[in-house]
Order: structure tokens, then sequence, then C-alpha cells
């Protein structure tokens, strides 16, 4: 019974959300294009197929993942934790102490991104866009990893308390150096995948992880440090990408080079 | 009928392995690391039955009816060839899906009691709760900017990592400006202004465009809106944290 009632205000709120996208779109249909949209009805059934299912998603979320993440991040955060692995008592917290908060960062950085819908969405129209050439696994795993690699490094900034601003504009520079060597195809992709990662799935458990950690390591303040994962968790995934792409034809290239080799050798 | 189950058994499965490594992290953690029990396992269950029923609907839906009317839509304005009413649209998009964005009502409370903390607002509540819904409007606007400037580039077919990089740089200047407290809250607001729902429309709007003008490549021109709707937030959050 709760869990119904509890269904019923997630999928309401979904709806809320939905609303104003449906106004403007069908408002614009109506009143500018002024022409009917082809398979309306299937549309329209694609949009309940859409609420419903972000709607059970998050419900599930909240019932079976969530609280236990939130939990887990307080617990890994905990000073009493983190010196239980240590032999004497009273020893100042070294940033390296924290190696399972760094452990888990990256782990479930990695894990919800594979999850996140939007990213789905994204790699399949990458993939039907390039005619295949990008893989819808090789561009979710590129994004889980710089997720992974951007929410580990952003919780070492919140143990060390080095300014974030440091970390991010070093970031920035490595990108923009980065776009030049890239192929021009992947650039677009890879700049919007920094912003497509972080949603309904990765937000909560990091902003959880950022606060818990925020909150317990000395010198910190919860409103000041606990913010800016998302930004590592958006900057990364950007430099993955274009590495992906820079991999792969780095691996066609030899590929293709091998291949003629052959042939010559054949023909001779 | 029996090929409709196959098709959902299959994408089920799909759903099924996209869950895994969550459930193995937490699962990990829980029992090798904390060395605790599993709480409420019944709950787990049919939680994670409703996450993997979820998805699955989702990504069904996605091709049934957020591409396709993302894809329509461009190819009408693009037949129509009304830039003005392309950018309205554009404009109204971005600000009306960002304006009831839980995520950014979240952030922008927050915010709120930061700049209420670090003294640079009253700390009652009316002062935050102006200081927050301003924010909000201000993260709205910077969002329809975005699909507008986005756009305005698939059409002239201006190359991104220009546009993208002059966009850094004023990042990095304001940073020296703007108050400390707001840094982290304008970075993080960056990430969390694109909802679920609007990346596969925006993204199928993009594409959709790229590829009914001519001279366009839907790959080049059609991706990247998403980029500027993650980066314009930043600026204008530190900007409203300089006036206020």
């Amino acid at each position: 019974m709760e869990t119904l009632s509890q269904l019923f205000t997630i999928l309401l709120s979904t709806i809320k959300d939905v609303i104003p996208i449906v106004v403007i779109i069908f408002g614009f249909q109506l009143l500018v294009i002024r022409r009917p949209i082809p398979h309306l009805k299937k549309v329209l059934f694609g949009f309940a197929y859409v609420i419903v299912g972000l709607a059970l998603f998050l419900l599930g979320l909240e019932k079976a993942l969530f609280p236990v993440g939130r939990l887990m991040a307080q617990q890994l955060t905990d000073p009493e934790f983190i010196r239980g692995s240590m032999s004497a008592v009273g020893e100042v917290l070294h940033w390296s102490d924290y190696y399972w908060v760094y452990i888990f960062a990256f782990a479930i950085g990695a894990s919800t991104t594979i999850a996140e819908p939007s990213l789905i969405a994204v790699a399949i129209k990458a993939n039907e866009v390039s005619g295949g050439a990008i893989g819808v696994w090789g561009l979710r795993l590129a994004v889980a990893l710089g997720v992974a690699v951007g929410i580990s490094l952003g919780t070492f900034r919140i143990v060390t308390g080095y300014p974030i601003h440091w970390f991010i504009i070093t970031g920035y520079i490595f990108v923009v150096i980065q776009t030049f060597f890239a192929p021009k195809l992947i650039v677009p992709l890879a700049y919007d995948s920094g912003g497509v990662t972080t949603s309904t799935v990765t937000v909560p458990l990091v902003a959880a992880l950022g606060l818990g950690l925020a909150s317990t390591v000395p010198g910190r303040s919860a409103l000041i440090d606990g913010f800016g994962l998302i930004a590592f968790a958006s900057l990364f995934p950007m430099i993955t990408v274009m590495g992906y792409a820079q991999i792969t034809e780095m691996v066609a290239a030899r590929a293709k080079r091998k291949q003629k080799h052959e042939e010559m050798v054949n023909e001779e | 009928m029996s090929n409709v189950f196959v098709a959902l058994g299959r994408s089920m499965a799909g759903s099924l392995r996209d869950l895994l490594p969550i459930v193995v992290v937490i699962g990990f953690f829980q029992v090798v690391v904390l060395q605790q029990s599993v709480p409420d396992l019944f709950g787990l269950l049919t939680g994670l039955l409703c996450v993997v029923a979820g998805l699955t609907f989702f990504i069904y839906g996605l091709e049934m009816g957020l591409f396709p009317i993302g894809e329509v839509l461009a190819h009408s304005f693009a037949r129509k060839g009304s830039l003005f009413w392309l950018l309205v649209f554009s404009f109204s998009l971005g600000f009306g899906t960002t304006v009831a964005e839980p995520a950014l009502i979240a952030v922008a409370a927050e915010a709120a009691s930061v700049a209420a903390e670090g003294g640079m607002i009253d700390a009652t509540e009316q002062a935050m709760k102006s200081y927050a819904s301003g924010l909000r409007y201000t993260v709205a606007v910077s969002v329809g900017l975005a699909i507008v400037i986005g756009v305005i580039r698939i059409l002239k077919g201006w190359p991104i990592h220009y546009m993208i990089a002059i966009g850094y740089v004023l990042v990095v200047v304001m940073t020296g400006f703007a108050p400390q407290e707001i840094i982290g809250i304008a970075y993080d607001s960056g990430g969390v202004t694109t909802s679920t729902i609007t990346v596969p429309l925006v993204t199928a709007l993009g594409v959709g465009l790229a590829s009914s003008i001519e001279g366009r490549n839907p790959m080049i021109d059609g991706f990247g809106l998403i980029a500027f709707a993650s980066l314009t937030p930043m600026i204008f959050v530190m900007a409203y944290g300089m006036v206020i």
C-alpha cells in the first residue's frame, strides 16, 4: 500500500516535469507549424511509456538502492571507520587513509553511469548517426571510466581541500589541447557526454558522498566543499570519450597498415 | 504475439545487465568492506524489479515517442524556413524544461543557504527564497540561450570547439572575480540542468536539424547542444553571484 502511494507521488511529479515539454511541443506544432504530427497515437504511447518507465525506475531506486547507497557513503566517510584500519589511535588522518572512499567513488561513479538512462539514449543516437562506427557500449564504457576517475579525484579534492578551480581549469586546458588531436567527428559528442552523464542515478548518490565527506573531514564545510563532485563528473568524460576515439582510430590505422604490408608481401 | 514477448524479454535482459554493476558495487561494499548484512532483502528485490521494468519501458518509449517527435519538429522547422520561430522554440524548450527541474530547485535552495552563511544576503527566509528563485530563473534563461546559440551554430555550421573554448575562458576569468562560496555551486549547476527527458529530445532535435539542412553532417553539427546547455549555467551563476 505504501509502495503504491509512493509510486503515485513519483508518477505525479514525473508528469509535472513532462508537462512543460508537452505544452511547448504541441503548442508550437498546433500554432506555428500547423501540421498534424505523423503517427500521433504511437508518439503519445511513447510518451506514456517514458513517463511510466521513469517513474518505476525512480521508485525502484528510491526503494532499493538509494537508502543503502546513502548510508554507505556516510559509513565509509565516518572517521571511526577510517581509523579502524590504522594501528595507532589519535594519529592525524592522512589523505591516503581514505583509500576506501576513493575506491567507492570510482566504483559507484562507473556503475551508476552505466545505468544512466539519458546516456543510453545518447549512445543509441550516436550509434545510429555514425552508422555503427561509434559503438553503444564503447561510448558508455568510455563515459563511465571518465565519471569514475572524475568522482574519485573529486573526493580526493574534498579530503585534501585544494581549491576546485585549479582542477577544473587544468582539465579545461587539457580538453582544449586534446580537441586538436582528436578525430573531428567525435568532438561534439564528447563535449555533450560531459553534460549527459549526471542525472537521475548518479547525482543523488554522488551528492550524498560529497556531503558526507565534507561534513566529516576536519576543516571542511559541508556547504562549500560538498559541491563540485558533479563538475568533476562532467569534465572527465570529455577526455575519456576523445581518448576512446583516438585509440580506436589508432588501432584501425595500425590494422590498415598491417593489411597493406601483408598485401605487399603477398604480391612479392 | 510471441515476437513481442521475445523482444520485451531481450530488452529486460539488457536493462538487468545495465543495472548489475551497481548491485555488485553496493553488495561488495556492504558485505566485504563494511561487513554488514543486507537489510530488507524483499524490499531490495521488488525495488530492483521496478528499476529493471522502468528502464525497459523508458527505452521502449524513447524510440517510439521522444526521438521521433524531436526529429519531426526539426524537419518541420527546417521546411518552414522561419528562423524566428525556430529560435523562439529553442529558447522555450531550454527555459521550460529547466525552470521546473527538481535537481535545479534543490541546488538553488542550497545555494541560497550558502549565500546567507557567507553574508552575501540576509539570513531571512524571505531573502533566501528570492535569492533561490532568482538563481533558478537565471539558470533557466542561460539554458534557453544555450539552446538558441547551439541551434544557430548548427544552422551556420560553426566549429564547436572554438565556441566551447571561448566559454571556458569566460568561466576561468569569472572564477577569479566571483565570490568563493558560489564557485562550487556554479560548477555543479552545469551538470544538473540537463534532465533525463530533455537530453534525448534535444539530441534528436539537433541531429534532425543537422540532417535536414544541406551541407551539415549530423555527427559533427548535430551533437553539441547539451554541451552548450551545461556550459552557460556556470557563467550565468557566477555572474549572478557577482551582481547580488
